[in-house]
């Protein structure tokens, strides 16, 4: 997730890494991390508890927001994760759309 | 999904030629990366009907014939090392050797087609349990390099090839089991410097061109650091069953 600036909603945060804020926490699947939420979103201390790296670029005014490393596996939960991609016309397609039939993923790359 | 930073430019004549019958994406920011643990090509998932995965990201092949288009390796040019490139191991290690691991070519497809048939009694589909336990590893590093990487593909696609360049470099020492991110970065140079059908194949610098690789490896000499087994992990065994 690139990112100009920390202030973001957690419905920004949702949309970018799939993890919900719920009232009992941060939820992707059927695990749910839990958060201070008296406050409104921080996505600084939502990132520290789901082990998500920050990295500031000062010269390029950016910031990236790392995948999170729960478990320090690149999978938390068997739920398949919602996936939106092109395809060569520009037409967006859904993973969740294929739901109810059995799915291979091929990643390839012309290198 | 094509895992590429060029999108449909590097894509369009692979996917055309082909004509697949099933969707086929284009992945220019590697969420299979971040969302599924893909570090290498070619990678598979599966999925099934209720949405969950029955088998993490795991090397994979088609099945049948498999070779290198004609002229692919011919028409290379002669490539040095990088200046910075780690030390090749001691003894005597074939690099192409180690790209010939994994699973077995020939019979991978097998399997899917078990569990297409049998469906949770296939002995090839996982528990959830096992399905995150078998997901590539990510300490906090790896989410370190993933957000390298990020920026090194944005700041790519903006014209910044120097801040680029440095992220990159960051995400590859970060993330070295990561060839996805590896071959990304250093074929975009290929592409500009060789150009022609196989220019992203050319992962290093020129032979006499050494100075100006900015990347603090290449492609051979990382496979060559490489342990038997490690580049495509063997992850089931269809002969076996």
């Amino acid at each position: 997730m690139i990112l100009q600036e920390l202030d973001i909603s957690a419905e920004q945060f949702e949309q970018a890494t799939g993890w919900k804020i719920k009232p009992e926490g941060a939820c992707k699947g059927d695990m749910c991390v839990p958060l201070d939420q008296s406050a409104d979103f921080d996505l600084k201390a939502a990132a520290d508890r789901l082990r998500m790296a920050l990295v500031h670029d000062e010269l390029a005014g950016l910031w990236a927001l790392g995948p999170e490393s729960l478990g320090d596996r690149a999978l938390v939960t068997a739920e398949a994760p919602e996936l939106i991609l092109n395809d060569l016309n520009g037409n967006e397609f859904r993973l969740s759309s294929l739901r109810g039939k059995k799915v291979v993923i091929v990643s390839w790359a012309p290198y | 999904m094509s895992l590429d930073l060029t999108g449909a430019e590097g894509s369009r004549k692979f996917i055309e030629a082909a004509s697949p019958e099933h969707p086929s994406l284009l992945d220019p920011t590697h969420q299979m990366d971040t969302l599924f643990g893909v570090v290498n090509i070619p990678n598979v998932v599966w999925i099934d009907e209720q949405g969950m995965i029955v088998r993490p990201a795991e090397p994979g092949w088609p099945g049948g014939r498999q070779e290198l288009p004609a002229g692919l390796l011919a028409s290379l040019p002669k490539m040095g090392r990088a200046p910075k490139a780690p030390a090749p191991p001691e003894g005597e290690r074939d690099p192409r050797a180690m790209l010939a691991t994994g699973q077995d070519r020939t019979t991978y497809h097998e399997a899917i087609r078990d569990w297409v048939a049998k469906g949770t009694a296939s002995e090839y589909a996982l528990s959830p349990d096992e399905v995150v336990a078998r997901s590539e590893p990510r300490p906090i590093t790896k989410s370190e390099g993933a957000a390298h990487f990020e920026l090194a593909n944005h700041l790519w696609r903006e014209g910044n090839r120097d801040r680029s360049i440095w992220h990159f470099n960051e995400a590859n020492r970060l993330q070295p089991d990561n060839w996805t991110y590896k071959r990304q970065a250093w074929s975009l140079l290929g592409r500009e410097r060789v150009g022609g059908d196989y220019g992203q194949f050319v992962q290093g610098p020129l032979e006499g061109e050494e100075a100006s690789w900015p990347y603090d490896s290449d492609f051979w000499s990382d496979v060559a650091t490489v342990e038997a087994g490690a580049y495509y992990p063997k992850t089931l065994d269809v002969s076996a069953s």
